[in-house]
């Protein structure tokens, strides 16, 4: 590979994403996060809308419930339950990789 | 191209209803999920029942793929006849996006005619952004400090000049910046599928994993290792070298009476970044085998004079 041929990654650090920018990478409706967001299913950072800005973690969180909503018809609740477990379940598995069971 | 059974592959009967189609699925995306399953080549299986059932739970693609498919046996050489769907009027959504870079051939080759349109709908040929797409990036630990370079291959759905969809195989060089993390997301701003209508092209989004490494482990930023010490490098106190991912070699103190598991931790020799992540180190001692003369007389020695009993605190 020639190095000037080669694309460039950005890293997307915590708290990067916009409102927009994260219902695109989602390929959800902005009112789709927004009502996610001020039931509390969604975790932000920022007061307003505007202001909001959302993490890699938020944009993996987004992804999925909105798999659980289409794929079993999952109420809003539900799917982010289900997100909780998971990201417990990722958490456990990263401990057991702290400690070398994995 | 192969035929693919639909049917076969949700496990349901070609006359089932919809809500049969509806429980076959959730059972299979259940089953084949990719953070639970077991199974092997569950990923790739959970592509084809998503694949499935986009078609099979689409009356209009149901409908189309039912009168084309009749006759067919599941791998059987397939090829649809021109104009085969000129009576298929599809209105649903199209094929494009981000969800068609998982589909296989035989979809792309049906219902790519159908086109991609926009996700608002409306009328005419308006304005707009391509989606976003996502990957899985897999980089040794030690490209996080020294960056990398990789070939990616990506499926991407381009229209052509007859408005039909067809699915191209990409390769993009890409570099990889030093100061990744497990689970960071890697921007590749307008790798994503297409604009329409003049439209931006969307983005590709990675998102990094590490393969396992036989000594390093990493949690976020931080650097985790065990130790190994001698018995008496840990009672004693030691300085002792410790290889790192860059090549580097780090001299840490072991503080005298260190006992197995003890963390000793150096700010700001993790991965690197701003800031960077700190070197997790957890002390293991490690015994001496007794297989010599010497060695058991040593230990005996030990056993005699130190008085140590390991089970003092515990009462037992």
């Amino acid at each position: 590979m020639r190095e000037e041929d080669a694309l460039i990654g950005a890293q997307l650090e915590d708290a990067c994403l916009t409102l927009d920018e994260l219902s695109r990478a989602c390929a959800a409706p902005p009112d789709w996060v927004i009502e996610h967001v001020r039931e509390g299913l969604l975790p932000v950072a920022g007061e307003s809308p505007s202001a909001w800005r959302f993490g890699s973690r938020d944009l993996l969180r987004a992804r999925q419930m909105l798999r659980f909503e289409r794929d079993f018809d999952a109420v809003p609740e539900l799917a982010a339950l289900v997100a909780d477990l998971f990201e417990e379940l990722h958490e456990l598995r990263a401990q057991l990789r702290r400690a070398g069971f994995e | 191209m192969q035929f693919k059974d639909y049917y076969q592959t949700l496990g349901v009967a070609r006359d089932a209803t919809a809500d049969d189609i509806k429980k076959a699925f959730r059972k299979l995306a259940r089953k084949y999920h990719p953070d639970l399953s077991k199974e092997p080549g569950a990923e790739a299986r959970m592509k084809e029942v998503n694949e499935a059932n986009a078609v099979l739970s689409d009356p209009e693609k149901r409908a189309a793929y039912d009168a084309l498919g009749r006759g067919y046996q599941p791998g059987q050489d397939f090829r649809p006849p021109p104009d085969w769907d000129a009576n298929f009027e599809f209105s649903g959504p199209g094929f494009g996006g981000a969800e068609a870079a998982d589909f296989s051939d035989f979809f792309a080759e049906l219902f790519g005619r159908m086109g991609a349109r926009p996700r608002e709908g409306g009328f005419g040929r308006r304005e707009a952004r391509g989606e976003d797409h996502h990957a899985k990036i897999v980089l040794d630990i030690e490209d996080a400090w020294r960056g990398a370079a990789r070939q990616i291959s990506l499926r991407v759905p381009r229209t052509d000049a007859a408005g039909r969809v067809v699915l191209d195989t990409r390769t993009l060089d890409v570099r990889i910046p030093k100061g990744v993390r497990e689970g960071q997301l890697i921007r590749l701003a307008g790798q994503g599928s297409p604009g329409l209508g003049g439209g931006p092209a969307g983005d590709l989004l990675l998102e990094v994993h590490f393969h396992p490494h036989s000594h390093f482990r990493a949690s976020g930023r931080d650097l985790l290792v065990d130790l190994p010490v001698a018995p008496w490098e840990a009672a004693l106190g030691s300085v002792i070298p410790v290889a790192l991912p860059d090549g580097g070699t780090l001299k840490v103190r072991i503080p005298a009476g260190a006992q197995s598991g003890r963390q000793l931790v150096v700010r700001g020799k993790g991965i690197p970044g701003n800031p960077p992540g700190d070197l997790e180190l957890t002390v293991r001692v490690v015994l001496p085998p007794a297989d010599t003369a010497r060695a058991k007389e040593l230990y005996e020695t030990m056993a005699r004079d130190l008085k140590f009993d390991p089970r003092a605190a515990s009462g037992g």
